[in-house]
């Protein structure tokens, strides 16, 4: 792929904050959920907000869990876990 | 062990199975090709086999010695001469034989390639990836092992290509599938974990068939025709070819017949198990019938919208139910439904004798299949005794059934009211398509319904069918009566808001009932009141010269809850620009305390369905058994309201004056003279051109701009004359059915004709018809009507409004299969989603697909627009009468909430639609 100058999608009015979590934080929400990992709704680590979340964090390993907090229209602020998959 | 489960499937693999599979399974090889010898019993060895199963009702199977419906029916086999390919198996074994070295058989992947491999499955499986991930990981296996040389032994590869669709070829070289099956063999059992393979249920092999079941002829039943020929299945006929051309090959074969001879018909058999597998495989013709219709073989039986998964596995036919026209009746309860007796004779449900019911149950059997009399009486059409025996009940056997009858048996007796049953209308779309009603047994011979349930399924009594169902068992029937009556679906879980509510004249019922002030006489009163058994007539509020007048506010006031408080406008609301609340000249104001209308009218707004704001109070805070009490009531006592006063409706609605007429036409004359002067200022290039548009888009959107206008005045004209008094417009502005565009149509001018939005354009070189001037870009050349429905069209009007409403017509058309498609992908996206206790919603797989419901946790049907609580309506209760703050509160408020914004989406595109509906209601009608 041709790396071209990107702006930072995670900057745009539409895209909610992402954040990864660290591993104690992961065995938590997983703890609160009462889930194991495999449950969770998955998100590529192609994904163009995994990409920039990468630039900080450095590479961001299959298996690793991120929080995105979304606006929501009924509760206002909604916050939902995705695992980085390949 | 748990009542009426005997078994219980754990779980289901699916495999590949082995020639010797293939071989114990089989209750005897068929060698002939021929079925039946000439006295018409089947062969021994041939495809009809006794052995196989039995399909004539007498005869004893061969195998397990069972009657027909009793056996099973057994395999056989065939031996192939030669192995032949599998088709639908050519893509693996294609993928198999690139991934594979030639020589030693082996996976040509090192231990370090497979390791990784390895680690990346088990991540997989931690990580939780469907199927159809491990399915693409595999291939991308076998496409890293296609090298050229292999690891293991060193022995250069040949490209291995596909011929479609079975021929394998090396280099250009073929192929023969003996060589295939011989390469698949040396492939070593740990080499195929690695490309998705377990050995154990599927050895490569396998895949190439040396032996081919045959199915029971109970699969492939041949049909007896009147003419006493025999017609066999499709099947038979492909395995006749394949036995047929498998004896050739075999002969051949062992007389050393030359090899192209030989190869000739092992391709000759390829094709023939290929077909009879899948008949629609592109690259080879299709097998067919003598007639030239192609055969239905094997994966055309499972495929498709007919096929069996579709039409046998996700949809049966059931028994106990019924399906006929439906018509309306107002005094049945919204819960209820008419059945005509003679479908409630064919109707059972099933009833278990014990020692409390026995002797009423003996009367009943007693009565027999069709009992005789005016009145309707449950009889009974079968006994069951406990050991399964079914016993038909006839006239003449019912008396002796009766005194057999004991405890532990079961009778199916006839429907009876208040059974409960499903009533159903195509398409389901939604939940409430398919409700739990009550049975009114009733004469005549079409379903009958409360009107009030109309919207939901979508119903009208145009020739519409609905659906019935008897449920058959006492659990089923507790389930319905809870989850599926009809009461319980007063409030969609689309928007909160009523999906069943009074339409058409029970609106105009209750708005003739209380607009203004109406007053009634004791007789009149009477006649409303009494339509309604339970409600009493209430004391007078309006006493003249001594006698008693009942208003119609306080008549309607009988059927509100007692302690009820409600404030809201009304649909004939004029939006004035300050309210004047409940000093409303317009009666739009509705106002009810403690259980009394003290203001406004009683509307679409109020009652109806999709907008009623009493219905919606009621469901919410009084329950459901209350707001169907509410509903039952609204409905009779409308229609006693609308039989007192007589209602009727016809053109001569839409009369106006001499002089309206004529100052319509003259400000026609002024609108189209400006479009004229419009057009002249864009030839002299004196139109100022609009930004972002060309000089002819302006052109166009001005003159539809004062068309448009043109139109509303008209319609405004003749609007003066026509006042509320007016049956027409009393109809539409209580919403109970047209709209005052579709009078102002009638009565007025129809207006600018459209397709694609645009003044019509489009029929001859540079003109829509040839009674006008090339180029003519006038009012009237391109579209306008300036006649109105009354006055009637001219020829050229009459084309353009045929020519904007083929438009119409066209688009929903479309819409609806388009629609229907895509709500078909979306139920099957979304039909195992469920929200668990946690508040989160999973699938079946227990993945989370959303974190807590709906973001918020809220259902909708139990919100209000939206929000889990009505904080207004608490501070109303708490604080008492101080509204004026109230009020103003709620209008500040309305801005916010998704389901309030998403409602008046709704709202606004559901008076579009009906615009379009209006226009082609009769002609679907039609169609019914």
């Amino acid at each position: 792929m041709v790396e071209t100058p990107q702006i930072n999608v995670l900057e745009h009015n539409l895209v909610p904050e992402h954040r990864l979590l660290s591993k104690e934080e992961a065995e938590q929400v997983l703890a609160k959920l009462r889930i194991t990992k495999d449950q969770l709704p998955k998100i590529r680590k192609g994904d163009a907000c995994i990409r920039v979340l990468e630039k900080i964090y450095g590479n961001i390993e299959e298996g690793s869990i991120i929080q995105i907090t979304r606006k929501s229209k009924t509760a206002e602020v909604a916050v939902a876990y995705r695992l980085v998959r390949g | 062990m748990k009542r009426g489960v005997s078994k219980r499937i754990g779980s289901i693999k699916f495999a590949c199975l082995s020639p010797e599979e293939i071989r114990k399974m089989s209750a005897g090889k068929i060698i002939t090709a021929d079925t039946y010898d000439d006295d018409g019993f089947p062969i021994e060895m041939g495809l009809m086999d006794p052995h196989l199963g039995v399909i004539e009702p007498g005869l004893r199977c061969k195998t397990c010695g069972h009657k027909v419906d009793e056996c099973p029916g057994h395999f056989g086999s065939i031996d192939l001469a030669m192995p032949v390919i599998h088709v639908g198996y050519v893509k693996e074994i294609k993928k198999l034989l690139q991934a594979t070295c030639k020589s030693c058989g082996r996976l040509m992947l090192n231990e370090e390639e497979v390791k990784s491999f390895r680690a990346k499955m088990d991540q997989y499986e931690e990580l939780g990836h469907d199927t159809t991930d491990f399915k693409d990981l595999a291939k991308d296996t076998a496409k890293g092992a296609q090298k050229q040389i292999c690891p293991h032994c060193g022995t250069e590869q040949k490209k291995i290509t596909l011929d479609k669709p079975t021929t394998f070829r090396e280099d250009g070289h073929k192929l023969t599938p003996k060589e295939v099956r011989e390469r698949l063999e040396r492939i070593p059992d740990e080499d195929l974990d690695p490309l998705g393979i377990d050995p154990h249920s599927c050895r490569p092999e396998w895949m190439v068939l040396t032996a081919l079941p045959v199915p029971p002829v109970t699969v492939r039943p041949s049909i007896t025709l009147e003419s006493s020929d025999r017609s066999e299945d499709d099947l038979t006929h492909k395995l006749v070819d394949v036995l047929r051309i498998n004896q050739r090959l075999r002969e051949n074969r062992d007389a050393g017949a030359p090899q192209l001879i030989v190869e000739d018909l092992w391709e000759l058999l390829q094709y023939h198990v290929t077909t009879y597998f899948d008949n629609q495989t592109s690259g080879i013709p299709p097998a067919r019938h003598r007639s030239g219709r192609p055969l239905k073989t094997l994966v055309q039986r499972l495929k498709g919208k007919e096929g069996r998964f579709r039409s046998n596995l996700s949809g049966k036919r059931v028994n106990f139910s019924a399906r006929t026209v439906i018509s309306p009746d107002p005094g049945l309860s919204i819960n209820e439904v008419g059945v005509p007796e003679e479908a409630a004779r064919e109707l059972t449900v099933p009833v278990n004798v014990t020692a409390a019911n026995i002797e009423a149950l003996k009367v009943l059997v007693k009565r027999g299949p069709a009992p005789a009399g005016e009145l309707y009486l449950p009889g009974v059409n079968y006994v069951i005794r406990p050991d399964g025996r079914r016993i038909r009940v006839t006239d003449k056997n019912a008396e002796t059934v009766a005194e057999t009858l004991e405890i532990n048996f079961v009778v199916e007796r006839h429907l009876q009211d208040g059974d409960v049953v499903l009533f159903n209308r195509q398409p389901s779309l939604h939940r409430m398509s398919m409700m739990a009603h009550t049975v009114r047994v009733m004469p005549g011979r079409t379903f009958r319904l409360n009107l009030c349930v109309c919207p939901p399924y979508n119903a009208d009594f145009d020739g519409d069918e609905m659906n019935l169902h008897v449920l058959q068992s006492e659990e089923a029937r507790a389930e319905a009566m809870i989850l599926m009556k009809v009461q319980e679906h007063i409030l969609s879980p689309r928007f909160g808001g009523p999906v069943i509510g009074a339409i058409h004249d029970h609106i105009t019922g209750t708005f003739l009932l209380t607009y203004r002030n109406t007053k009634f006489d004791k007789g009149q009163a009477l006649s409303i009141i009494s339509k309604m058994p339970q409600i009493q007539l209430p004391t007078p509020d309006i006493v003249e010269k001594g006698k008693e007048y009942w208003s119609g506010k306080c008549l309607f006031s009988t059927i509100l809850p007692k302690d009820m408080r409600l404030t809201f406008k009304a649909s004939i609301c004029e939006k004035c620009n300050v309210c004047k609340k409940d000093k409303c000249d317009k009666d739009a104001y509705v106002k009810i305390r403690n259980g009394q209308l003290l203001s406004g009218t009683i509307d679409e707004k109020a009652i109806g369905s999709f907008k009623g704001k009493i219905l919606d109070k009621v469901s919410r805070d009084y329950g459901s058994d209350k707001s169907r009490e509410f509903l039952d009531n609204v409905t009779r006592m409308a229609i006693g309201a609308i039989m007192v006063r007589g209602f009727s409706t016809g053109i001569d609605d839409e009369d106006i004056p001499e002089e309206a007429k004529r100052q319509i036409e003259d400000m026609l004359k002024t609108a189209i003279d400006k479009v004229e002067s419009l057009v002249e200022a864009y030839r002299n290039g004196e139109l100022e051109q609009m930004p972002g548009r060309s000089l002819r888009e302006t052109l166009e959107v001005e003159v539809m701009g004062v068309l448009g206008k043109a139109r509303d005045d008209a319609g405004k004209i003749a609007g003066k004359h026509l006042g509320i008094e007016n049956a027409a417009v009393a109809m539409a502005r209580s919403g109970a059915r047209g709209s005052m565009l579709n009078l102002s149509q009638m009565a007025g001018c129809i207006g600018q004709q459209a397709v694609r939005g645009e003044r019509l354009s489009r029929g001859y070189w540079n003109r829509t018809l040839p009674h006008f001037q090339k180029g003519d870009l006038g009012a009237k050349a391109k579209g306008f009507v300036t006649n109105s429905y009354k006055s009637g069209l001219t020829p050229t009007e009459f084309f353009f409004h045929s020519m904007g409403g083929r438009e119409g017509l066209v688009d929903t058309a479309v819409r609806t299969s388009r629609s229907g498609y895509m709500q078909r992908r979306l139920i099957n996206a979304l039909e195992d989603l469920k929200m668990k206790q946690d508040g989160t919603v999973r699938n079946t797989a227990d993945s989370i697909i959303q974190f807590h419901y709906g973001e918020d946790g809220v259902d909708p049907t139990r919100s209000v627009n939206g929000e889990a609580i009505d904080i207004d309506d608490i501070l109303a209760e708490v604080l008492g009468e101080d509204e004026a703050e109230l009020l103003a509160k709620i209008e500040e408020k309305k801005v916010g909430g998704y389901a309030t914004v998403e409602k008046d989406l709704m709202e606004t595109g559901e008076e579009d639609m009906e615009e379009v509906g209006e226009e082609t209601d009769f002609e679907s009608g039609g169609e019914e």
